[in-house]
């Protein structure tokens, strides 16, 4: 294949890629853009592989490695629980960031790849495989954290060393410092060294950035990882002088940036504040912040919901990542089922940070078969609260805390929440009387028309469709 | 001292409700009140002035006697001149007024410095139905309007298949689901009649199926709910999209009930003259709209005509024909006012015009007209959902400056350093280095423009997508495994398949799993 044929494929499998992502933004056309992002790596990979830079001795070896990792990551893909699914992308975040700096290193080492670079050219080339390790070692070491923390293999809660912001002040220093060092070596075993220290701390600096930030900022930090892996995918493209990495991972980039600043935006945070890591940095310890909503919850059995649920006309499910964890949504649908075959207006209120990825519940709703128009966005279902009979809560906590609106000293305040609390009733589904993950108290449940429902929400789900059946 | 809440009898010529009953004179005792009801001013509705003795109730005799000594005057119809003269200055009054059609009565009412809350005035958010006395009319009118259909109709509404013969069900067609519109539905469908309601609010469609009708809705594209769960003007377009519907539904109908009202406005005509004549004879339309103008061109509003052979009832009087029930309802919603209005049950009135209901409601305060109230801030139908409701809008300060439109001096200082940057760049790099540079800048704009209307359902599967396109990388390490170089000395080649064979396998993984997991989540969408 020739130099031109391969940079025109490259183009197709650009093209494609932007259809791909452009037809993931609706429900209708989404299948076909996956469709066309498989087309169009498939066309990348094998301009490539027959193109004029891979010459027919490196064969054996690509299709080996191509073979192994398939083999792994279909099995993975296939056995994958839908409620694990933010863990498998975190997880595969981290190989994307792990190929960067191996890519990075290898090209250092290869003295073909440099010998013809001159002056700032030279410098440049260097700089950019620099930039390239440093963000695949941040991507790869944060992903990691957030699979632990996401897989709850680590702690939810922020994990906060005294002075960080000095720490990374003085990793940044130091990544800067080697950088100098690195671009004004004369030979690659005298750049290996500043190169090694500057990965050791990006690697240092990727987990603490993501021990740094509470599970309830997950979604973000995910979205973030996704971004950076789109970042590191540029940076080697200019490394190697590929425009199709570069177009790539800035499109890559550029979404996840966006779809962190949407999440952001959608829990009313400060972009820079999530990453910089930390709940409530500002407002002293939120436990103590604002009045602890005292009184009385009024507790509810599973027979008395399904009493509520049947005498309703409107209900509205406002589902959390209690759902997720006790795999409720099949329950779930099998209540929406009945209702709706009883005539009752059953439909969905999703927060855009339930759960720890963004769309997590509608992927989990949509396994579980729940048709995707009554499934509907907080923006869209907060003014229908006050005309609905029945407020189902599983599992959710800070998303319905009437304290973003009403606590201006609250850790959460401005925060944009389901206003579930205005529904004539709120059934609350909680395995007890815990605090969500921002670790704020929630007035909701001492409102006069919340009923607790204590339990794990799909055994008591059950017991509810039990007694709607009965 | 407590004050005396004063019930006259109604006036009007055949009015027969009553703007307290017993229960209810008890509960208002409780709450501190002292209450005086004229004599005979439950006669109506059946209740006697002995019962409302025994509740608690004074009886004055002399209707001026009652309108002086009263500091609280209870009454249904507004006001009659003769009646605001006797009002004593500064006195409160709750009644119907429709201040709109009424600017003399306000005038007048408002020179004796009374405080008056209007009934019909009654904000409809959710807060306020509990004295929403429009609704408990709305719904006795409704049920009345079959109940007189079914009285001058002269066949069965359910289907029977008899000795004497087959007889076919009743067909009934409404026009307007609003709450007289549900409760002749739901009266009419226990009555075992087939029916068929419309309304331009698609929404209540679910609510029509609900009681068992048939949805006939006019399929032209237009949003219909306005402001505070009411009606609103539709275009010409769909006006006669919706005539064409009329016509059809109006031609296989027994029986029609029009119920369509818009806030302010005549009663918008829906049934024509034509769509009279084409109806069957013996058929009957009952005009629920007739006191503002009515929905169909021939009602006489007050009266039975009959026209083209077909009876078309003009009552402005339903709610007063069911006048025990409509007087309870109606009582029920002045205790609840009454309770709003006095919270700590000490038998003083307090009119908070900082509260949204009590604001609404209430027309004119100490002789200063307040009405027409501020729009109210929450809309009791769904709002289309483009439209966001203000409620959900307040933001924190400080925490605002995400969706905020950046400030000018923002935008200029974020100007200022892309151009610092870009004339850094351009002084320094290397022209092969711009070229890849422009590329990196454009690419990043169209992922922006890509991504940004993206639905936050499809976050997950974009992510998933997004982090298999970036396995792209792997073409990093596919050009560093076998490289067309000449000379291979001095290179290490082992390590560098090594580093780039793990590079590549690490990187299938992504992306074979990444595709596939995509595939399989998108799967589960469906409509």
């Amino acid at each position: 294949m020739s130099t031109t044929l391969a940079t025109v494929s490259y183009l197709g499998a650009i093209i494609l890629f932007i259809l791909s992502l452009g037809g993931l933004s609706n429900p209708e056309s989404s299948r076909r853009g996956n469709l066309y992002g498989m087309i169009g790596m498939t066309i990348a990979v094998l301009a490539t592989v027959l193109g004029p830079r891979v010459t027919a001795g490196g064969y054996p070896w690509i299709v080996g490695a191509l073979a192994v990792g398939a083999a792994i990551g279909l099995y993975a893909a296939r056995v994958v629980k839908m409620t694990q699914m933010p863990e498998l992308v975190a997880l595969m975040h981290s190989l994307v960031g792990l190929a960067a700096v191996l890519i990075g290193y290898a090209n250092y080492i290869d003295p073909a790849a440099t010998a013809h670079f001159q002056g700032a050219e030279k410098t440049i080339h260097e700089l950019e495989i620099y930039i390239g390790v440093l963000i695949g070692a941040v991507t790869f070491s944060g992903s990691l954290i957030a699979f632990g923390k996401l897989s709850a293999k680590i702690t939810g809660k922020p994990v906060l060393i005294p002075a960080r912001h000095w720490i990374n002040l003085a990793g940044l220093l130091v990544v800067i410092y080697c950088g100098g060092w690195f671009i004004n070596t004369q030979s690659m075993a005298e750049g290996m060294t500043p190169l090694a220290i500057m990965t050791v701390i990006a690697l240092a600096f990727g987990v603490h950035m993501v021990m740094a930030i509470g599970g309830a900022d997950m979604p973000v930090v995910v979205s973030m990882l996704n971004s950076y892996s789109g970042w590191a995918a540029a940076a080697t493209g200019f490394m190697l002088n590929n425009d199709l990495l570069i177009v790539t991972g800035a499109l890559v980039g550029s979404s996840g940036a966006i779809l962190s600043y949407i999440m952001c935006r959608a829990m009313n945070r400060n972009f820079v504040a999530v990453i910089a890591g930390g709940f409530g940095t500002g407002g002293g310890a939120p436990a103590a912040s604002g009045a602890a909503p005292a009184g009385e919850v009024h507790p509810i059995s599973a027979p008395e919901t399904a009493e509520l649920l049947r005498n309703a006309r409107n209900v509205i499910i406002v589902p959390g990542y209690g759902m997720a964890v006790a795999q409720a949504q099949h329950t779930v649908y099998e209540i929406t089922r009945w209702l709706r075959e009883k005539k009752v207006n059953v439909r969905f209120g999703i927060h855009p940070v339930a759960g720890r990825m963004p769309g997590h519940m509608n992927v989990l709703l949509a396994e579980a078969k729940v048709p995707y128009d009554i499934v509907h966005e907080m923006d869209e279902i907060n003014a229908d609260f006050p005309d609905t009979d029945v407020a189902m809560v599983i599992g959710a906590n800070d998303i319905v805390n009437p304290a973003a609106q009403e606590d201006p000293s609250s850790p959460i305040a401005g925060m944009p929440v389901l206003e579930v609390w205005r529904a004539k009733t709120a059934v609350v589904m909680k395995r007890s009387m815990a605090t969500g993950y921002a670790g704020v108290d929630n007035p909701l449940f001492y409102k006069d028309n919340t009923r607790m429902l204590f339990g794990d929400a799909k055994k008591m789900l059950e017991e509810v469709l039990a007694a709607l059946k009965a | 001292m407590a004050q005396l809440i004063g019930v006259p009898r109604e006036t009007a010529p055949g009015e027969k409700r009553v703007a307290t009953v017993p229960d209810v004179v008890e509960r208002l005792v409780k709450l501190g009140f002292r209450v005086a009801v004229q004599s005979g001013a439950g006669d109506g509705a059946n209740f006697a002035d002995d019962t409302y003795r025994a509740a608690g109730a004074e009886i004055i005799p002399e209707a001026e006697q009652l309108w002086v000594s009263a500091d609280i005057i209870f009454k249904v119809r507004p006001p009659e001149p003769d009646e605001v003269v006797m009002l004593s200055e500064g006195a409160t009054l709750v009644s119907f007024i429709w201040p709109a059609q009424h600017p003399l009565l306000m005038e007048a009412l408002a020179a004796k410095k009374a405080t008056v809350l209007a009934m019909d005035s009654v904000p409809r958010i959710s807060r306020a139905q509990k004295l929403d006395a429009l609704s408990s009319m709305a719904n006795i009118a409704g049920y009345r309007a079959v109940i007189e259909a079914a009285h001058h109709f002269g066949r069965f509404f359910t289907g029977q298949i008899t000795a004497a013969g087959k007889v076919p069900p009743a067909r009934v067609f409404i026009i307007g689901a609003g709450v007289a519109g549900l409760a002749a539905i739901g009266a009419a469908v226990g009555l075992g009649a087939i029916v068929r309601a419309n309304d331009t609010r698609p929404e209540v469609a679910d609510q029509v199926r609900s009681l068992g009708a048939e949805f006939a809705g006019v399929d032209y594209q237009e949003e219909g709910s306005g402001v505070g769960g009411y009606a609103k003007v539709m275009s010409e377009g769909f006006q006669r999209a919706q005539r064409e519907v009329f016509a059809r539904e109006a031609k296989e109908a027994d029986i029609v009930i029009t119920t369509a009202l818009i806030p302010g406005k005549p009663a918008p005509k829906l049934i024509t003259a034509e769509m009279v004549r084409s109806m069957k004879p013996g058929s009957v339309i009952v005009d629920l709209a007739a006191e503002q103008g009515g929905n169909c061109e021939l009602t006489v509003p007050g009266e039975v005509a009959v026209r083209h052979g077909v009876t078309i009832i003009g009552y402005t009087d339903l709610p007063s024909r069911l006048a025990k029930q409509s007087s309870t309802l109606y009582a029920t919603n002045l205790l609840r006012l009454t309770e709003e209005l006095c919270k700590p049950k000490d038998g003083r009135l307090n009119v908070n015009m900082d509260d949204e209901v009590i604001r609404g409601t209430t027309v004119i305060k100490d002789g200063t007209v307040t009405w027409p109230p501020p729009p109210p801030k929450l809309s009791a139908a769904p709002p289309k959902p483009a439209a966001k409701p203000p409620a959900a809008a307040p933001k924190a300060a400080g925490h605002g400056g995400a969706t905020a439109p950046a400030s000018p001096r923002a935008t200029a200082i974020i100007f200022l350093v892309a151009a610092i940057l870009f004339g850094l760049i351009g002084a320094y790099a290397p022209a092969t280095f711009l070229e890849h540079f422009t590329v990196f800048v454009l690419a990043c704009f169209v992922g922006y423009m890509v991504i940004w209307n993206v639905t936050p359902s499809l976050h997950t599967p974009l992510m998933s997508v997004t982090n298999a396109i970036s396995s792209i990388i792997t073409i990093g390490a596919l050009v560093q495994i076998a490289p067309p170089v000449a000379d291979a000395g001095g290179r290490p080649t082992t390590w560098i398949i090594a580093l780039a064979v793990v590079s590549i396998a690490l990187v299938a993984i992504n992306m074979f799993g990444g595709f596939a997991v995509t595939q399989r989540m998108l799967q589960m969408f469906r409509k």
